[in-house]
């Protein structure tokens, strides 16, 4: 049920294959009472985009502790990366100062291609560990980096 | 950069599932019909721009002030002051100046459009889920829950996060509400009118380098115009100057001016400006008087004495002292006959008031005219008072030498013959001397011994000898 990496060439492809992902999706929502987790903010280290690696209840019967702290954790390393303060940022940054930021206009910034890898990880995990478990994750760009969305469906075996 | 994730993120149609209430078979549909953008419900106090890729303040009339203000600023700067300076000093001043101000500008529009680090707002699943939380055993509340605040521990530091109410989350940390555009800033600094937007995590550099480089431009655009006032302002005092046939220093001192007297006014002035102007800009250029490049003669007590004859004119007792007054009175006898000699005889007469030598060596008279037309055999010179054919430096000390030369018996009687000049009437360059006779006198003195630096010499020596004369 892996869905194939998406190129413009075979995103029809992807399409039709996700009709019948989401066909899947669309019973678990409907017949489920979809219940949802919030992982909030660990502010502790400052205003550095971290999130809390405390294993809330509600998931605890649904998948291992071990696991799902392990996602947290490279998340959160994924985030520091892309903050970090370092040799490179400083370069990024000064040369898009220097060319009044119109660098910007052929080239992404540091901070994006990293949120480029951590939407594919999350797919990633998305489908290797938590939708065979009823689970989903929200990329957490999509709220606005406050929280971690977690989506429980209804247990029901998933045969493809 | 969040909107372009997003896009990918829509593409792949992945995590919409969950949280939109659209059946899931019309989302790929509808990708291919126009959807509304999200910044067309942002729920904040915001105007979008280009299609949301310019955000702005509610009010930015402000703004619009601000880049008036630099645009006409800068373009008057540019206009006027830059064909002036870069001609006067250089070129580089408006390049400099240009890059400056496309860079101010360029800071100004990034800071004034981007996003400054807006949050988004709670979604309704999140909301109920904090509500849960907080509210507790308690049931669901009508009126306002009470103000929530959650303690955090930063660093060793323990700070408190306050619950926004509008936006329906708990600030992080160094989070404001901006109550006139409505949204909760990250890192929020404050709302700049002037900018249009609010400064925040997002533009905060952005704005930082603005006022920076505006400040450097401003200085820049200041000194400037300052350096082409102040060059402006000299020449236009010069062109006073000029004008009014003035030197600065008798400005500074304001001798011709009309606060000294009633009827104080400048003697060296030709009248009119334009002929003022004529004579400073184009009139004869006189030559140098120090000859700088002559060669030392060897030492003979021939060299006129120290002082400069113009400086005679306001000689003073102390000068005077340095010779006994007999020598004053043949000096000066000598300078007189001298300076008689000059073609003046075809002048009209001016009667000259001749001081009488009182000394027992004097026996000049005292007030002589010479009657117009008398023919002055005794004068060989022509012209100006040219020096004797060898001679070319008056001596002072020889007076026997000269009489010979003019053809004298003696200098005293012929003095009446010649016509005086006071110390003002004493021509200083030669062409302006009026000259009734031109260089061929009747008598035929040979022109040749016409010596024009010899004349100058012999000149100032006749001055010096009448100034010294008339102070006796």
């Amino acid at each position: 049920m892996t869905p194939p990496p998406l190129t413009p060439t075979n995103h029809r492809k992807v399409q039709l294959s996700h009709i019948t992902t989401h066909s899947l999706q669309d019973l678990r929502q409907q017949a489920a009472v979809a219940a949802k987790v919030f992982i909030q903010r660990d502010y502790t280290n400052g205003t550095v985009c971290q999130f809390q690696t405390k294993f809330p209840s509600e998931l605890e019967t649904r998948i291992d502790k071990q696991q799902f702290e392990e996602t947290v954790r490279t998340l959160n390393n994924l985030y520091a990366e892309a903050e970090k303060l370092g040799g490179q940022s400083y370069l990024e940054g000064c040369l898009a100062c220097l060319t009044a930021y119109t660098v910007f206009l052929c080239m992404e910034t540091h901070y994006e291609k990293v949120l480029k890898k951590i939407a594919k990880y999350i797919q990633e995990q998305n489908d290797k560990i938590y939708a065979p478990r009823g689970l989903l994750l929200t990329d957490p760009i999509e709220r606005g980096l406050r929280v971690i969305e977690v989506t429980l469906f209804e247990d029901r075996s998933l045969g493809r | 950069m969040h909107l372009g994730l997003s896009e990918s993120m829509r593409d792949c149609e992945y995590s919409q599932i969950s949280t939109r209430t659209s059946t899931p078979m019309e989302t790929p549909y509808k990708k291919k019909t126009p959807k509304k953008r999200k910044w067309e419900s942002f729920p904040g106090r915001n105007k979008f721009y280009c299609n949301g890729r310019i955000m702005m303040a509610k009010q930015t009339g402000v703004f619009y002030l601000t880049l008036v203000l630099i645009l006409v600023t800068c373009g008057l700067f540019f206009t006027f002051d830059c064909p002036f300076l870069a001609l006067q000093l250089t070129p580089a001043i408006p390049v400099i100046g240009g890059a400056l101000f496309l860079f101010v500008l360029g800071t100004l529009l990034r800071t004034s459009f981007s996003d400054p680090g807006v949050l988004p707002r709670a979604t309704p699943d999140e909301t109920a889920d904090l509500e849960r939380q907080i509210d507790g055993a308690n049931g669901s509340t009508s009126y306002r829950p009470p103000p929530r605040t959650k303690e955090v521990a930063i660093n060793g530091q323990t700070v408190k996060l306050k619950y926004c109410f509008t936006c329906k989350i708990f600030r992080p940390p160094r989070t404001s509400h901006c109550s006139l555009c409505d949204n909760c800033v990250e890192r929020f600094d404050h709302h700049c009118p002037w900018v249009g937007n609010c400064v925040g995590r997002r533009n905060y550099r952005f704005f930082y380098m603005f006022i920076l480089s505006l400040s450097f431009l401003t200085i820049f655009i200041f000194a400037f115009v300052i350096t082409h006032v102040i060059i402006l302002g000299l020449s236009g005092f010069h062109t006073y100057l000029i004008s009014s046939n003035q030197t600065t220093n008798e400005d500074i001192k304001g001798s011709w001016s009309s606060k000294r007297g009633k009827d104080n006014y400048n003697p060296y002035s030709h009248g009119n400006i334009f002929t003022n102007c004529c004579v400073a800009l184009c009139g004869p250029l006189p030559p140098s008087l120090i000859d700088r490049r002559g060669f030392i003669q060897s030492e003979t007590p021939q060299l006129a004495p120290p002082t400069n004859g113009i400086a005679m004119y306001g000689a003073t007792q102390s000068q005077q002292s340095h010779m006994c007054d007999q020598d004053q009175c043949i000096q000066s006898t000598k300078f007189v006959l001298q300076a008689a000699a000059s073609p003046l005889l075809q002048q009209s007469v001016e009667p000259i008031i001749l001081a009488t030598c009182l000394d027992d060596g004097g026996s000049l008279p005292g007030r002589t005219s010479l009657p117009l037309g008398e023919p002055c055999n005794s004068l060989p010179l022509v012209g100006q008072p040219t020096p004797p054919t060898s001679n070319p430096n008056l001596s002072c000390h020889e007076p026997a030498e000269m009489l010979p030369i003019h053809g004298h018996g003696h200098p005293h009687p012929g003095v009446h013959h010649h016509h005086f000049l006071t110390p003002e009437e004493v021509p200083s360059p030669p062409g302006i001397l009026p000259c009734g006779s031109p260089m061929g006198h009747n008598h035929g003195m040979p022109a040749s011994f016409y010596n024009p630096a010899s004349q100058d010499s012999l000149h100032e020596d006749s001055v010096r000898g009448l100034v010294k004369l008339s102070s006796v």
